[in-house]
């Protein structure tokens, strides 16, 4: 096996597993420690660098990285990297004056983006420090698009929403709000050098079974879910079924609650293991009472003198044939009911953009995209969010926006937009003197914080009574201390090493191992001091070493960064390094 | 010193012996000693060799006398049996609990310091009485805890930290076992856990006194250039004579077709060592050639490795004593204590 290119800076960024897995790669165990510290401000900026909404985004993230987290490999639950996202957010001072800022002098280009969503809140972020003049257009009265309409206010106060827009809006956006895009076209040839469509996958999917239209009280979710935010509906009937299991049906299902259901059921067609709500929402829904059927196919609406009385459902039971999962029918259950809301997914639509301008279209109607520089087939209009490849989370959006913003400031100024800015790391020892580390270096066994809600008689009072109550100043001390610090990297120069082995002997892990390198990797990787077999992790192979040519070698799977093969090392050989990425953004090489 | 104490984490594909004792289960505290001291090492071997044998931490005794070396006991099997001699002591302690208890697995850990200064003629008395114990020798050539001055076992030439040379012969101990009759002597590295790991587990099976001489760099004061103990200096000049493959009680033993040249020693227990000779004529069973071939080595500047002599036909302390074969201290009180009658009887005999 070659040795490791540690010089690249992908191989130290895979190491720190939860930055790896987050679309925008937030640099989570430094924002971390920056909460541990006490630095609210400093952790929401450096937060806020490329994630653009802390505060939002630590109520509602899909949190890829906490699957990803070493610290779930370790002792089975990961730090709860969003909840402390948000105690940065939450415990911050003013932080206005710190914020990027637009010059007063333009650069004089004009960019249109269509939708107030994050993904364009965050092309509006990037390009307005840049000096590029920004036109918002947003069919509704206030930014911030799915997060205001389609996320309850119990989840996410509308004020945390208000003021994390207003940061990028209040940079110098002229927004157009009221104002609907009716035609590509005519948007077009207002001249603009660059137009960002992030107007969402707006349109709840429906269910064309029986009975669909023969009664008002079957609603779509998204669409019912709007209307609550402005208060079109104000209540709902006692029993309600939610016909799906994603996470707007769980927001469906908490919203009946606040409204009047008494009764409220969400029915799966598969099993649990299948769901696309995040866990610790389902959790949530069923302690408010919700219930939660699976393995049950919607069949037909029962309607009775016009109104609904109850839907019919086949009860299935999955089998897997050939690798892949296949129903059979056991027999039909109907179960009662006064409301039905459909939450099956979301659908684009692209009425408004004219065939004939040289945007491509899919067969599924769907803009034919690139996954890396979000242009469309027409230089200068660019796609991202849910409206470029379909319904995906926040974070992803945010990230699209930054992509996007790099392509448009490469177009607007001649340059090739495939030519991308590279990505960099700093790499800085942490060795502060005899056996003393930059930072807290010892494993804290404390077991993962538990969030405090509102007491269920509480909550249903009102919708916007938040459920989550933060954790306090002394919990997030302490989950901070459950981090791993994985961005410490163990930095080896070989032609240091003495062959003493102390590094091999110390690792509380079994990490280490000093061995020939003479077979292929997946050999390698059984013959090491603890056999290395998670393959999803990377081992790293050192140049030859200088007495016996042998090589090190290191386990990446368990590693607790805990410093002590640099601490024994008599040569320096082992070091840690606080790896930092630097990231690029339109504009600037990093930030 | 370290910073902090091993986190209680382990890796996932670690995996538990025979006892359902993971390897963790036979460490001790944090080492104090320098980073990089061999001596680290060596406790790393020791531990995978007791995890391997399935050794019981609570029947086992772990000995030693002063310095670095004799630090090295609290590093591993915290649940033991432990006594920390005076200085030098530790062969006579261990054979006084080994004449009480026979039953014990007695593990004496010394230095150069401890063993061939101090502490010489308590070595040799326990190598003539055959006391069954491992005698783990850890050799630096230097008073590391008085900051490098030679010890008894610096070569002749060899330069210390500042650079003077040592101009008095170096006392051998392998080659003094061997005079003194020793009937098992080897020699390894701490570097070399691949031929150390096998020599320990042959000297906790064989019946009687195992010598291990172990090259265990001293980081801190002889590990320069120079230096005839450093970590380059060993890997450059060590021969390895007898390459030693232990095979435990339970495994079957295959003998490589094409070595005619490889011997098996069954041990006391059951199980045995197989010694492959890396110089043809070598035979690991004659006194006198094992003492040639260190002298020749010794002699051509080169650190003769591996298990250079064993007999397990010799006897220990306790057939030299015909002793009962209940340990003593486990004998009834009025047994192992007859009274003032039995007393009395015997005197008469004498009279």
């Amino acid at each position: 096996m070659p040795p490791t290119d540690v010089a690249n800076p992908r191989y130290y960024h895979k190491v720190v597993d939860c930055q790896w897995a987050c679309p925008a790669h937030t640099n989570v165990p430094q924002y971390l420690r920056l909460i541990g510290l006490g630095r609210y401000d400093d952790s929401y900026l450096l937060n806020r660098q490329s994630n653009v909404f802390p505060g939002i985004l630590g109520r509602t993230c899909d949190r890829p990285c906490e699957p990803a987290c070493r610290r779930g490999r370790v002792d089975e639950k990961p730090v709860a990297i969003c909840r402390l996202k948000r105690v940065a957010a939450d415990l911050r001072g003013d932080i206005t004056d710190r914020l990027p800022k637009a010059p007063a002098q333009k650069n004089g280009k004009r960019v249109a983006l269509i939708g107030a969503g994050p993904s364009s809140l965050t092309v509006a972020n990037d390009l307005l420090p840049l000096g590029y003049d920004v036109t918002i257009y947003e069919r509704h009265t206030k930014p911030g698009g799915l997060m205001r309409f389609n996320i309850p206010a119990f989840r996410l106060p509308e004020q945390v929403l208000d003021e994390e827009c207003g940061y990028i809006v209040d940079m110098g956006a002229t927004m157009k709000y009221g104002t609907t895009v009716d035609s590509m076209k005519a948007l077009i040839a207002e001249g603009y050098d660059a137009v960002y469509v992030g107007s969402g996958a707006p349109r709840g999917k429906d269910l064309e079974i029986p009975g669909r239209w023969d009664a008002p009280a079957i609603l779509t979710g998204m669409e019912w879910l709007s209307s609550v935010h402005f208060g079109h509906v104000q209540k709902i009937d006692k029993r309600v079924i939610i016909i799906g299991v994603g996470n707007t049906a769980m927001d469906c299902c908490r919203t009946s609650l606040r409204l009047g259901a008494t009764d409220v059921k969400v029915v799966a067609r598969r099993s649990r293991e299948f769901f696309k709500a995040s866990p610790w929402e389902l959790e949530d829904a069923e302690h408010e009472g919700v219930q939660i059927i699976e393995n049950h196919a919607p069949k037909q609406f029962v309607i009775e003198n016009g109104r609904l009385v109850g839907m019919e459902f086949e009860r299935l039971q999955w089998s897997t044939v050939d690798g892949r999962q296949k129903s059979t029918v056991l027999d039909t259950v109907v179960i009662p009911c006064d409301a039905v809301i459909l939450a099956i997914g979301q659908d684009n639509a692209f009425p408004w953009i004219e065939r004939d301008l040289g945007i491509e279209f899919s067969d599924t109607q769907m803009p034919v995209v690139d996954k890396v520089t979000h242009q469309s087939s027409r230089p200068g209009v660019y796609f991202g969010g849910d409206a470029a490849w379909g319904p995906q989370n926040i974070i992803w959006a945010v990230e699209h926006g930054h992509q996007a913003a790099i392509s448009i400031h490469l177009h607007c100024w001649g340059r090739d937009v495939t030519a991308r800015p590279a990505p960099g790391m700093t790499l800085v020892s942490a060795k502060l003197g005899l056996h003393a580390w930059s930072y807290n270096n010892d494993y804290n066994p404390s077991p993962r914080a538990t969030m405090q809600h509102e007491a269920l008689v509480r909550r249903f009072e009102s919708m916007n009574v938040e459920v989550e109550l933060g954790f306090t100043p002394e919990q997030s001390a302490r989950e901070v201390e459950r981090c791993l610090n994985c961005d410490l990297e163990t930095h080896f120069a070989a032609d240091l090493c003495i062959e003493c082995d102390a590094c091999v002997d110390v690792c509380p892990t079994s990490c280490l191992t000093i061995t020939q390198n003479h077979s292929p990797v997946d050999e390698l990787r059984q013959r090491l001091s603890a056999p290395a077999l998670n393959a999803t992790q990377e081992i790293y192979v050192s140049t030859l070493l200088p007495q016996t040519k042998r090589v090190m070698v290191k386990d990446e799977d368990v590693c607790l960064h805990c410093g002590l093969c640099a601490d024994r090392c008599p040569t320096a050989a082992w070091d840690m390094r606080q790896f930092d990425l630097l990231k690029p953004y339109a504009g600037v090489e990093h930030r | 010193m370290s910073s902090i104490t091993k986190p209680p984490i382990r890796h996932p594909s670690l995996q538990k012996n025979a006892l359902g004792l993971s390897k963790q289960d036979y460490e001790g505290g944090m080492s104090t000693l320098c980073a990089g001291c061999g001596h680290d090492s060596v406790t790393a071997a020791l531990i995978q060799a007791f995890w391997e044998l399935d050794l019981p931490p609570h029947r086992a005794a772990k000995m030693s006398g002063i310095g670095c070396s004799s630090k090295t006991t609290g590093y591993f099997m915290k649940q033991s049996h432990g006594f920390n001699s005076v200085h030098g002591r530790m062969p006579s302690v261990t054979s006084g609990a080994n004449a009480a208890n026979r039953d014990l697995t007695y593990i004496g850990v010394s230095g150069d310091g401890d063993s061939l200064s101090i502490g010489l003629g308590q070595m040799a008395h326990a190598i003539r009485r055959n006391v069954n114990m491992l005698y783990v020798l850890e050799n630096n050539g230097v008073y590391g805890l008085t900051k490098g001055q030679f010890s008894a076992s610096a070569d002749v030439g060899s330069k210390s930290k500042k650079g003077e040379a040592n101009e008095q012969n170096p006392i051998d101990p392998l080659l003094l076992a061997l005079t003194l009759g020793a009937t098992f002597v080897a020699r390894s590295f701490s570097g070399d856990k691949q031929q150390l790991i096998p020599i320990i587990k042959a000297g906790l099976a064989h019946h009687g006194f195992a010598l291990i001489d172990i090259i265990s760099p001293c980081v801190s004061f002889n590990d320069h250039e120079g230096s005839t103990k450093s970590y380059a200096h060993t890997r450059a000049q060590s021969v390895e004579l007898v390459e030693a493959d232990f095979v435990p009680l339970r495994r079957e033993i295959r003998l490589p077709a094409q070595h005619p040249a490889v011997s098996v020693v069954k041990l006391h227990d059951g199980s045995s060592v197989c010694l492959r000779a890396t110089d043809g004529s070598y035979d690991p069973n004659d006194r006198d050639t094992a003492y040639q071939h260190v002298r020749a080595c010794q002699s051509r500047g080169e650190v003769a490795t591996g298990l250079l002599f064993v007999d397990e036909a010799a006897r220990d302390l306790h057939d030299m004593n015909r002793t009962v074969a209940t340990p003593l201290a486990e004998l009834p009180f009025e047994v192992l204590c007859p009274g003032k009658g039995a007393l009395d009887t015997l005197m008469a005999r004498y009279r």
